[in-house]
Formats: structure tokens, sequence, C-alpha cells
């Protein structure tokens, strides 16, 4: 009664894999507990950063959030590329089914929702601001709101590891599979309350940031003059506000259909659970565009920047991204075509997808444009951006080949499919984050990233990529399945080896990436960059200090161009220095950290049954969310003479030329 | 202060007087876009109910089971109880704290109703025998209808937190753009209701 | 640009005394909005509990009009909707949504119907062999 279903049964005693990783995290978490004990840094964290609403430190806090997601996600990579490997010739691997189901869908999950999304989120809430020459976003606590919230759902998908299970569905959890008769256990509960804590947070981000971008523009900022990544940000979270709410309704759904015994996606008593997999790819599609778009805006940033010239096309930029905002809505089915909707259907959806690819061309023919008759630097951001050109391009095309619904037929569901997605998905959105990482990561701390590793991480991961993925393509096109745990056939097994050998290739580049950031937090005094703009950029970012003060501009800065910093540079601009007012800036508060821990505490009590906990929680929330607009003082100013200060030492360090 | 006169440019990168952006500026904005998202949350339960609204399972119809006399009933408490919020809204704007709260209450009224009616509606069907596991078709009319509800009571609990803050702090700028927020709620769900008699209540008796 | 520096910071009223905080009705409009409600819900009301046009599909595309434009008075003279509250946002954030409504709605319908009909089990209990072939051929024949 008091513990709803969970038992000592819940934990993994008998699962030794298990068992180890829990021990490891206990003591990793205990060292790290320990560590801020005694350096005395839980003061400084909940004051600093827990409670901050300044969009800096959010962006930073998402962007660790995703690293440290990432890593377990691709850990669920490297234990199904090694099972995959090995259960040839009789042998059934080191994986029961019962694990590895949970481990492809975990992977999928936490690589979709926990690191893509937050990495884009942690993104976009850092740069936008400083893009369009404003202080902070249109609603600052409730993004200290929304961050906590995906971490309340990262926490949930990080719990289902050691208590319970986690779902065994495939990350899309479709019905009857995913209904309770199929899937009584905790498995889908952990999925659909992960998911739902977190959208929370995504969906109130992605109002945030359009109120920013339509509100808070410099003076002179017309939309047209805007950065394209601005631009790409701004179409990616109507996405996200426009999809979102989908997967929340149909989410609710099918938790009513576990919960409460109603009948939408069951087998009999009228459900349908063809409705549910229609519904979810209503959102999935556009979720996949909320993903790359705002890469695509980092690659143009970094294309312009490095070639040292204007971005070619600007408009055509604009309005191909918000081409494929619209169209993203129109493709849905090409993701069931074999479901049985018939030719008509399958047709209009076929060309659809086709359709929108054409967008997406018309950028790459930009990109490449800018760089013609450019002066081009390879430094690691434009690097990564080439190979994104090569890698997504081909994935592109495997996804128009996939678009023909005769050849979907055969493809569908094979690893031809996983290869496509994990080809647009590594090729755009990883390598984007990349180029974006080592592009920004000067600005957001003051000093450079270490060259020669990432060097290293750049050539693991492109040669790690083909070689984990082109086997894919290969089997795909033979007839091979996805998520296969055994194999009949041992003509298989040289190209999962393959692929496995690439999977460690891919884990050396990652290993490469984190000592690039060791190593450069350690040299960080060599690597110092004092200009605020190390590698002559054309946007208002680079026209603070690095990092940015909190109050990002002393002045707002009027703007009369595109490409402002660059029009700013051209014409002389001098830094003022004096005259400097007091600035207002909202204040931080503990009440976002409370809501969302209320709210991971009412999903992991409805997922276990303990009723009462789950009342209780909820409650909680009301009361603390209406406790909460019961405080209008939110806001504070900084001192005149702290921003002098802080401007002054601004002026020492450009004149120290550092 | 302006930048330098830098050249021969004359431009100035900095206006005289530092803009400055009004409390809550973008609330307004924010909160449409946030209930255009609660619209596709019902787009979603209206889609369900399009699909699976003609599965009986063998079970009840809307001809077997809807009231329209007493529906008509609940769709006036509803529309009163958004001309009332109007009211409310024009006392605000007039700056009458008490002429405010007094059409706020009465709102508050007719949403109690609206709510006691529905649940009486449902607590009945249920006793018949008709509740939301019977069938896709009342799994879907309860869980559009109940969801429209359940925003009607999140929008009485907000309304009632609203009447406290302006009994305390009267109607300072902050609580009249709350208010005003309250009543692109109120009113959309309003919206939402002409959608479900529509589509739920009386088309379903046409079927 | 001199419009985009005008109207920073000195949007829609920013204090107190500033009346147009968003924009707002007036009594005249609420009662013109109200009455029209009256009237295009008592209508449908009407047709259907009196089965006045004695024609389910006329009557119910004649109810849906009505509930379309009690939509749009509702959006005028209540939510106050139209193309300049919040720099001409509002209304185009809107029509997007009225535009993804009707995609997901009509693609959801669409798609499902000939899910349906291609792919749910058939009502009728026993069927022969020559039967279930007929069945089969026509539905290869189906668009």
């Amino acid at each position: 009664m008091i513990f709803g279903r969970l038992t000592w049964d819940a934990f993994p005693w008998h699962e030794p894999i298990v068992v180890a990783t829990f021990g490891a995290v206990v003591l990793g978490g205990v060292a790290m507990v320990a560590a801020l004990t005694y350096f005395r840094l839980w003061g400084y964290l909940w004051k600093e950063w827990f409670t901050s609403v300044d969009h800096k430190k959010i962006g930073i806090m998402y962007m660790v959030l995703g690293l440290v997601m990432f890593l377990r996600g691709f850990a669920d990579a490297i234990m199904m590329r090694l099972q995959q490997a090995m259960a040839f010739n009789g042998s059934e691997g080191y994986l029961n089914a019962h694990h590895y189901d949970q481990i492809f869908t975990a992977h999928g999950v936490i690589m979709i929702f926990f690191v893509a999304m937050p990495f884009i989120t942690g993104l976009m809430n850092y740069i936008v601001p400083l893009q369009i020459g404003a202080r902070d976003v249109s609603f600052p606590f409730l993004n200290n709101f929304s961050f906590w919230m995906t971490t309340g759902g990262a926490i949930l998908v990080m719990a289902s590891l050691f208590v319970g299970e986690f779902a065994q569905t495939g990350w899309l959890a479709y019905p009857p599979l995913s209904g309770i008769d199929y899937s009584p256990a905790t498995g889908v509960d952990y999925y659909i309350w992960a998911l739902q804590v977190a959208g929370v947070g995504t969906t109130l981000s992605g109002i945030n940031l359009i109120a920013t971008i339509i509100k808070m523009r410099a003076p002179g900022m017309s939309l047209m003059k805007m950065p394209v990544f601005t631009w790409t940000s701004l179409c990616a979270n109507v996405l996200i506000v426009a999809s979102f709410p989908i997967l929340t309704a149909t989410l609710v759904l099918l938790s009513l259909d576990r919960y409460a015994g109603t009948n939408f996606f069951t087998n009999d008593f009228g459900g349908n659970p063809m409705m549910y997999v229609n519904l979810i790819w209503i959102w999935g599609h556009p979720e996949v565009y909320i993903l790359i778009l705002p890469l695509f805006g980092v690659f143009s940033e970094v294309t312009s920047t490095f070639s040292n010239k204007r971005l070619f096309g600007y408009t055509s930029m604009v309005y191909a991204t918000c081409c494929i905002m619209v169209l993203s809505y129109l493709v849905w089915l090409h993701h069931f075509f074999t479901m049985g909707s018939g030719a008509s259907v399958n047709s209009f959806f076929g060309i659809t997808t086709m359709i929108i690819s054409i967008p997406t061309g018309a950028k790459l023919f930009n990109w490449l444009f800018t760089m013609y008759r450019g002066r081009v630097r390879f430094e690691l951001p434009m690097m990564w951006t080439v190979a994104f050109m090569l890698t997504f391009t081909i994935g592109g095309m495997t996804g128009v080949l996939l678009a023909v619904p005769p050849a979907d037929f055969v493809l569908h569901n094979s690893l031809f499919l996983i290869a496509h997605f994990h080809n647009v998905i590594i090729g755009g959105v990883l390598f984007g984050l990349f180029a974006a990482i080592n592009y920004w990561w000067p600005k957001a701390f003051g000093f450079r990233l270490n060259q020669f590793w990432g060097h290293v991480s750049f050539w693991c991961w492109n040669i790690g990529f083909w070689l984990a993925f082109g086997p894919l393509y290969a089997m795909g096109l033979m007839g091979v399945t996805r998520r296969m745990r055994v194999f009949d056939d041992p003509t298989l097994q040289p190209f999962f080896i393959v692929a496995a050998i690439g999977a460690a290739i891919i884990a050396a580049g990652i290993g490469a990436m984190l000592v690039q950031f060791a190593v450069s937090i350690w040299k960080r005094d060599e690597l110092r960059d004092g200009t605020g703009d190390p590698w002559n950029g054309r946007t208002l970012e680079w026209a603070t200090s690095s990092p940015p003060p909190e109050y990002n501009f002393a002045f707002t800065p009027v703007v009369y161009d595109g490409d402002t910093w660059a029009d700013m540079k051209k014409n002389g601009y001098e830094r003022p220095v004096s005259g400097f007012q007091p600035i207002h800036m909202p204040s931080s508060t503990g009440a976002g950290v409370i809501l969302a821990a209320l709210a991971t505490l009412c999903g992991f009590s409805l997922i276990w049954y303990i009723w009462w906990l789950a009342a209780l929680s909820f409650g909680g929330i009301v009361a603390v969310a209406i406790g909460h607009t019961f405080n209008y003082k939110r806001d504070f100013y900084i001192p005149a003479d702290v921003v002098t200060r802080t401007e002054e030492a601004r002026t020492r360090a450009l004149a120290a030329g550092v | 202060m302006s930048s330098a006169t830098a050249s021969t440019d004359t431009r100035s990168y900095h206006l005289a007087e530092e803009p400055h952006l009004h409390e809550g500026h973008s609330t307004m904005l924010g909160f449409w876009m946030y209930l255009m998202s609660d619209c596709l949350i019902f787009a979603i339960l209206f889609a369900t109910y399009a699909v699976l609204g003609g599965n009986y399972a063998g079970g009840p119809g809307p001809k077997d089971l809807f009231d329209l006399p007493l529906v008509a009933v609940n769709t006036a408490m509803l529309l009163f109880s958004s001309i009332t919020y109007g009211f409310a809204m024009l006392a605000m704007e007039k700056n009458r704290v008490g002429a405010t709260q007094g059409w706020l209450f009465v709102t508050l009224l007719f949403g109690a109703a609206f709510l006691s009616i529905e649940l009486y509606e449902f607590a009945h069907l249920i006793h018949e025998g008709a509740g939301p596991q019977r069938s896709a078709f009342l799994s879907a009319f309860f869980t559009l209808v109940g969801t429209h509800g359940l925003h009607v009571t999140f929008g009485s609990i907000w309304l009632v937190t609203l009447m406290v803050q302006v009994a305390r702090k009267g109607l300072i700028a902050a609580n009249k753009r709350r208010l005003m927020c309250l009543s692109m709620f109120w009113h959309f769900l309003d919206v939402i209701w002409i959608g479900v008699f529509t589509f739920v209540y009386l088309m379903g008796v046409l079927r | 640009m001199s419009d985009a520096v005008h109207s920073y910071g000195h949007g829609h009223g920013h204090d107190d005394e500033h009346h147009d905080e968003g924009a707002h009705g007036t009594m005249g409009s609420y009662m013109i909005g109200f009455g029209l409600s009256v009237i295009l819900t008592a209508i449908p009301f009407w047709l259907v509990m009196g089965n006045v046009l004695d024609n389910p599909r006329l009557t119910g595309f004649v109810i849906m009009a009505f509930a379309a434009v009690q939509v749009v008075v509702h959006m005028i003279y209540f939510l106050h909707m139209n193309t300049r509250v919040e720099g001409g946002w509002s209304f185009m954030a809107m029509m997007l949504t009225i535009v993804l409504v009707v995609i997901t709605l009509s693609g959801s319908m669409w798609v499902m119907y000939h899910l349906n009909a291609n792919m749910m089990p058939h009502a009728e209990m026993d069927m022969g062999p020559t039967q279930e072939m007929r069945t089969m051929q026509n539905m290869s024949e189906m668009p």
C-alpha cells in the first residue's frame, strides 16, 4: 500500500551487468558528492548555477546534461554492437532479450530526448539572446524551470536502470506492445512519465525562445537582419510549440489505456493501435526537423565566418527554413508506408517527402556558394561543417530513396533505415554540435579548445562513423531487420564485426573529445582569448567579452545591418568606456528546482502506483506554483559602478592584447 | 552614451536613452502561444474522437446516451461565464476593484455550475454502464470532454487565486496582465466548447 | 529601421495608466458577441433536437458552418483578435495553428479511413474461401 508495487524485487539483483553498473555509479556518485562537500561547493552550485535564471548559465547546464546522457546513450550503443557482433553460430551473445530490448529502447529515447534536445536547447539558450542584443530571454524563471524539468525526465530514465526496468518497445513505444496487457511492468510507465515531464520543459522553452526572438531584438534588428542561427532557432522553436503538444496528448491517451482501462489503442472494444502510430509520427517527423534546423543555422554562421564572407543567399536561406518548417507537417506517413494505407495515401506522402528535400538542397548550395571565392580557414568548426556537408548529403539521399514507397516496402525497419537516420543525425546534428561547441566554446569560457585533440576526435568520428554504418547500409539492402539480438546467417558476422570496430573508433573519438575538454581546461591560461572575438566573427555575440558579463551588453546596441558585428567593425565602431547605467536584471530563484523535483517525484509515484505520494506531490506542484505567483518582486538592478568596473576590466584586457 | 564620432561615420550605435523593455512585455504573446499549443492538444483529442468515435464495440452510442437539453443548459452556463468575465475586464479597465471582483465571482459561479452539470452527466453515464472503459467511442468522449472540464477546473482555481491577489495588491499592472491572460484562457475554453457541442453532441446524435 | 528602433520598448503600453495593453473590448462589442453567440448556439440545437431539416447530412453541414462562424465571433468579440495585436504575430500564430489543426484532423481522418478499410478485420464472421478471395480482389482494385 505505502510503496505501491515497489518491492525489493524491483532492484536488479539477478543481472550482474546492471549490478556492476550500479556499483560504478554509486562509487562515482559518492566520490563526486564527497568532492563537492570537501571543496564546499554546494552553496556555490546552488546560488550561482542551479537557481540561476541567466540564459548563459542555463545554456551551459543543458550542455552538461546532454554530455552526461550522451555517454549513457553511447554505452547502450557499444553494448548493442558487441552483442550483434557475437551472436552467431549458436551463441546467444551476452545479453538476454529482456535486457537487450531495454537497451535499444533506452538508446533511442536517450539520444533523441536527453542528448540531442538538451544540446540544441542549450545552444539556442546561450547564443540567441546574445545574437539579438538582448540581456536574457523573455521568461527567465520559465527558462530555469524548463531546464530542471528536462533533467527530471533524465533522472527518471536513469532511475529505471536500477529500480524496476525500462520499456522494451523501441523508442516510440507502439501499442499493443506498449499497452498494459503486453507490458504490465514499469518499463513503459518510466518511458511515459520521463517524456511527459521533459516535454513540459521543452514546450515552455519553445514558447520562451519564440517570444524572445519576436520581442527582444535590439533596435534596428528587423527580422531580415537577424543572424541565420536566430532564424533557424525561431523556426525550430515554432516546430517545438507546434508539435510537442501532440506527443503530450498521445502519451496521455496511452497512459489512460494503461492506468484507466480505456480503449484507444487496444486490440478490442473498438481500439485502434494504428491511430497511435499515426499520431506519434505527426509529432515525430517535425521532431527530427527540430533537431536539425538549429544546426543548419550553426553551419551558416560557421561557413560565413570562416570564409570571411557574407552568407550567400540570406533571403533564400530564410525562405528555405520556413518552407522546411511548414512542409515537415506534410510527410509523417512515410514512417509507416508499410502499415497498409494503400497506394493513393502512400503516393501523396512519398511525393511530399521528396519535395521537402529540395529546400535543404538549396541551403547546401548556399553554403557552397558562400565558400566559393572566400578565404576559407579550416579551423575545427569549419572542418566539422565540411564533414557535415559530405556525410549529411549521403544520408539525405538515402532518405530520398526511402521516400519511394515501393523501395520502402523492402527497406522499412531494415538496417538500411538505421543507417539512414544515424547518417543524418550523426552527420547533421552531432557534427553540427561539435562544430558549434568548437566555435562558441571560447565565447562561453574565455579560452579556446586544444586543437590537437580536436583533430584526433574529428578523424576518429569520420572514420569510425563510416565503418560503423557502412556495413549496415549493405546489410539493410540484403534484407537484414533492425533490433535483432541473435542471427542465423553466419555470413553477416563480418559486417557486424566491422561495425563494432567502427563503434570502437567512435568511442576513441568521444574519448579524444573529453580529453580535449580536460586538456583545454587544464591549459586554459595558454589558450586564453581576451579579445572576445577569436574567429573574426560577424554576429553580435562576438561583440561581448569572453565570457560575456552577466548583463551581456552594457548598452543595448543599435543595429544597422545584418552580420551586425562585421558591419560595426567595418564602420569603425568604438566601444563605449564611460557613462554606464544601472542595469535591470531578473533575480535567481529556487522555485524551478523545487517544482521540477516535485514533478519528478510525481512521475516516479505514478510509475510505481504509489497513489498517495502521486496525489501529494501533484498537490505540492500546484501549491508551490501558486505560492510562487505571490512573489511579485523578481528583479534587481546591477549598480552602475559594478558595470563600470566590469567594463573597465575589459578595456584593460583589450588593451593588453591578450 | 553613444559611440565617439569615429571616422566620417555619424552613426550612433547606442540610443541616447537606454531603451527599457517594460515588465511583462512578452507575457501576452507568450500566453497566446501557450494557448495555441493547448489548441493542438485538443486537436489531437478531436482527431481521436473523429477516428474512434464510431467504435461502439456493441455498446451504447451517442443517440442512447446524450441528453441534449442538459448540454444546452451547460453550454449556456459557459457562455454566460464568458460574458461575465468580459464584464469583469471592462470593470478592470476602469480600475474598479469591487466591480471586477464581483463579476469574477459570478464567473466562478457559472463555471462551477458548468462543472457540476458535467460531473453529474459523467456520473450518470458511468452508472448506466457507459463509462470510459466500455468502448473506444466512450474513451474518446470522456477524454475530450473531460480534458475540457479539467481546463475549466484549473481556470477556476486560477480565478480564485487572482481574486485573492487582486484583493491583496489591487489592480496593479502585474495583476491586470494576469487577469488578461485568464481572460484569453477562459474565452478559449468557450471556443473549444463550441467544437465539443457541435462535433460530439450534436453530430453524435445526427450520425 | 527607424520603425524597429522606435517600437523597441514602446510596445503596447507599459504602465498602469496606458490603456492599450493588448486589445480590449467595449460593453457594446461584448454584447454583440454575446448576442451572436446565443443565436449561433440556439439555432444548431434547435435544428438537431427538432429534426427540422429532416436530413442528417445537410444538418451536419449547417451546424458545422454555424460552429465555424461562432468561433470567428468569439475570436473577434471576446478574444479581440485582429491583425494588429502584438504586431500581427498573434494573428500569424493563430493562422499557423489553424493550418496545423486542419492538417492533423483531415490527415488523420484520411489516413485512418484507408488503414481501417485495408487492414481491419471484417465484421462478417465465417467467410468462405471464395468470398474472401473476391473481397481481396475488390480491395486490390481500391484506390
